[in-house]
């Protein structure tokens, strides 16, 4: 078999003497749209700093494609294509829509840290700007800074940086977290477009959306994952339904 | 508006696209040619040759502190050392070293660059206060070196050079100011050319990121410090140029150039003209340049004046006075600035109040606390008093009281005044 797109090891952390996640084994596969959830304060977010660089492990060890990438600098990690979106919108306020995709496209086009060059004479990163601009929708706020976007149009915008470098390894966390239930199903269509080839980590709560797009789901309570699975076995599993949907129909 | 209308108008503001881009540049070219025929007299061409080193400094701040968002409280270093690194080169091509004095602003430009790669690998690591706290820091350390290493910077009386000591190139020897003046014109031109080409290369965007929100660059492949890195480096190889023109330009460099006082005013330069556009920093250098060739002829408060001045555009004018200038465009461009002639005239009166009464009040304290010796008796706005009086104190304050009273009184009516036509000039 060959190796997951993205595995956990023991992984351990914690925050002075609070031990908030508790030794996570996880296993994402390639071309997996796998779903993590869990309630409030689980860890989700948490687990997400620590994959992508964030925060530093207390222990255990993270790795994509088999590589050990614990203890990378998160632009190191984002190196291996894995690229991720905030669950807080976390954007460049003062520059436009545009730039701020601009500035999100530069990396994975092999441009570097270029300063010979005209950044509106780069057709590469113009086309692939614009298409991203298009497919978020905010093709309209193209020149709008981003720090004057209505709500849900900053977490397109979110999920725009997050697309923008076409990794192969995304990470969403709570993408739709706020949308009317319209702005949700715009946002699950394009999570599932863009997603179509490569690996999906998704934390949301909205379990229609989880149910309807995950191949697999984790279940993460109080810092343990303790359950991973098909979404039809997830939604049987009794231990599940006790600590978490039982709160929810299912 | 209709989808068409927005069309053709959208059709109409782009095509000329390289047009609008040349006419600021042709519009700088002819303003250039044209002032020293204007300004005749050594001092006023003095004061020009002043803001066009100014000019090139603060905008090479501004990479810094407008695009980055970066506060360096010693930036003099890399303007002083870039000056210093010319003045020397210069002493050699007195010696017989072959290179036209015309290149020696490239000279301070790559003492620059030698210098910010060196300190700006030190604290570009860290962002924020962090950052400002150890630039102060390295300030102190290379005025300190700089005052053991006497053969080097000459202490107080610095190292002089000649600048007429090179070849002659096309008839340039620079023995006259309009050779030094039309050389900084070049110099200046090219490097505001290039800064501004910086901004919009792949990196200087970045830079812009990097000041909005530096954590998020990371998660796109980039490394914050080392753009900061980049950045430091080019506004320190801009600042090394205007210390090779100032270094051109007086024939002379002293310690003063690299320190504190320096240090502060590219900053206050910045910031008064407005470090969230290009033109800010520019219009910036020119104001608090004038202020200080200019005032400091008339009274020795110059500084004080700065300050008042810093304090007030810091207070009422967050976005520096390209801010409020900008706050004009879309009026301006409707053609209805007319509109706000009534309400600005009205706030003007107490303005200028508080204006005369702070400057009264600067002038008798100075004159009575640092210029004791030339006594009580003054001059002010034509009218002859005693500085000790009870009177002039009064009607100094009272003119201070009635100019706040005032303006606090208009400030609504103005505010809305300018809401008003700003709707109008929307719709
Ligand atoms: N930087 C931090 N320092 C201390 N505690 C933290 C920090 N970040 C998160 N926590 C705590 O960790 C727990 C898990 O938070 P989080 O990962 O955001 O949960 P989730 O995303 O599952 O809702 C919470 O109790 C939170 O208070
Ligand atoms: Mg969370």
């Amino acid at each position: 078999m060959t190796a997951s797109a993205l595995e956990l090891q023991a992984v351990h952390k914690s925050f002075g003497a609070t031990a908030i996640i508790r030794g996570v084994d996880m296993s994402v596969g390639r071309g997996e749209r796998h779903a993590l959830i869990g309630p409030n304060g689980a860890g989700k977010s948490t687990l997400f700093h620590l994959i992508t660089g964030r925060f530093p492990l207390s222990s255990g060890a993270v790795r994509l494609n088999g590589e050990d990438v614990t203890g990378l600098a998160p632009f190191e990690i984002y190196r291996r294509k894995l690229a991720r979106s905030f669950q807080i919108t976390n954007i460049f306020p003062r520059m436009s829509v545009y730039e701020n995709l601009r500035c999100a496209v530069l990396w994975s086009l092999g441009h570097g840290y270029s300063f010979l060059r005209l950044i509106d004479r780069m057709p590469d990163v113009n086309e692939r700007a614009q298409a991203v601009l298009e497919r978020i929708g905010l093709a309209a706020r193209r020149d709008v800074p981003a720090g004057l976007l209505a709500y849900a149009e900053q977490r397109a915008l979110e999920i725009g940086l997050a697309i923008a470098g076409e990794p192969e390894i995304i990470l969403l966390d709570e993408p739709t977290a706020g949308m009317s239930h319209s702005e949700t199903e715009h946002a699950v269509e394009l999570i599932r477009r863009v997603s179509e080839g490569r690996t999906l980590l998704i934390v949301e709560h909205d379990m229609a959306v989880v149910f309807g797009l995950a191949d697999r789901i984790s279940v993460l309570v109080y810092g343990e994952i303790i359950a991973s699975d098909a979404p039809e076995k997830i939604r049987a599993n009794r231990a599940v339904q006790e600590a978490y949907l039982g709160t929810v129909p299912a | 508006m209709s989808e068409v209308a927005l069309k053709t108008r959208a059709a109409r503001t782009r095509a000329p696209v390289w047009l609008r881009a040349a006419v600021p540049w042709a519009l700088a070219v002819l303003i250039i040619l044209a002032l020293p025929q204007l300004m005749t007299t050594s001092f006023g061409r003095t004061l020009l040759i002043e803001m066009g080193i100014a000019i090139v400094f603060a905008v090479a701040y501004n990479m810094l502190l407008g695009e980055t968002g970066m506060l360096s409280f010693g930036h003099a270093i890399y303007f002083g050392l870039g000056g210093y690194a010319a003045v020397h080169v210069l002493r050699f091509i007195a010696a017989g070293l072959l290179l036209p004095v015309a290149l020696l602003p490239l000279v301070g430009g790559l003492g620059g660059l030698v210098f910010g790669l060196l300190f700006g690998y030190l604290s570009t690591r860290r962002a924020g206060t962090a950052f400002a706290m150890i630039t102060l820091g390295l300030m102190e350390l290379v005025v300190a070196l700089a005052l053991i290493f006497d053969h080097l910077f000459g202490g107080e009386e610095g190292i002089s050079g000649n600048r007429t000591s090179g070849p002659e190139l096309f008839g340039i020897t620079f023995g006259s100011q309009l050779h030094v003046y039309y050389l900084v014109a070049v110099w200046m031109l090219v490097s505001l050319a290039l800064m501004r080409a910086f901004t919009r290369t792949p990196v200087g965007r970045l830079c812009n990121a990097v000041r909005d929100n530096p954590e998020r660059v990371q998660f796109l492949g980039y490394d914050p410090s080392r753009i900061r890195l980049i950045a430091f480096a080019g506004s320190s190889f801009f600042a090394g140029v205007a210390g090779g023109l100032f270094a051109v330009n007086y024939e002379l460099m002293a310690i003063n150039s690299l320190g504190a006082e320096r240090s502060a005013l590219v900053l206050l330069m910045a910031y008064i003209g407005g470090i969230g556009s290009f033109l800010g920093p520019i219009l910036g250098a020119v104001l608090v340049t004038f202020l200080q060739v200019a005032l400091s002829d008339y009274t020795q408060a110059w500084l004080l004046y700065l300050g008042l001045f810093f304090v007030l555009v810091t207070l009422f004018a967050p976005n520096g006075l390209i801010g409020l200038v900008l706050m004009h465009g879309p009026i301006a461009r409707a053609g209805l600035l007319h509109r706000l002639a009534a309400a600005y005239a009205l706030a003007l009166v107490p303005a200028l109040l508080l204006a005369a009464g702070l400057i009264a009040l600067v002038e008798i304290n100075y004159r009575l606390a640092i210029r004791p010796e030339l006594g009580p008796a003054m001059k002010l706005f034509g009218v002859a008093f005693d500085a000790k009086s009870a009177t002039a104190w009064i009607v100094s304050f009272l003119l201070v009281g009635a100019g706040l009273l005032g303006l606090r009184a208009v400030a609504p009516r103005v505010a809305a005044r300018w809401g008003e036509t700003l709707e109008v000039a929307r719709a």
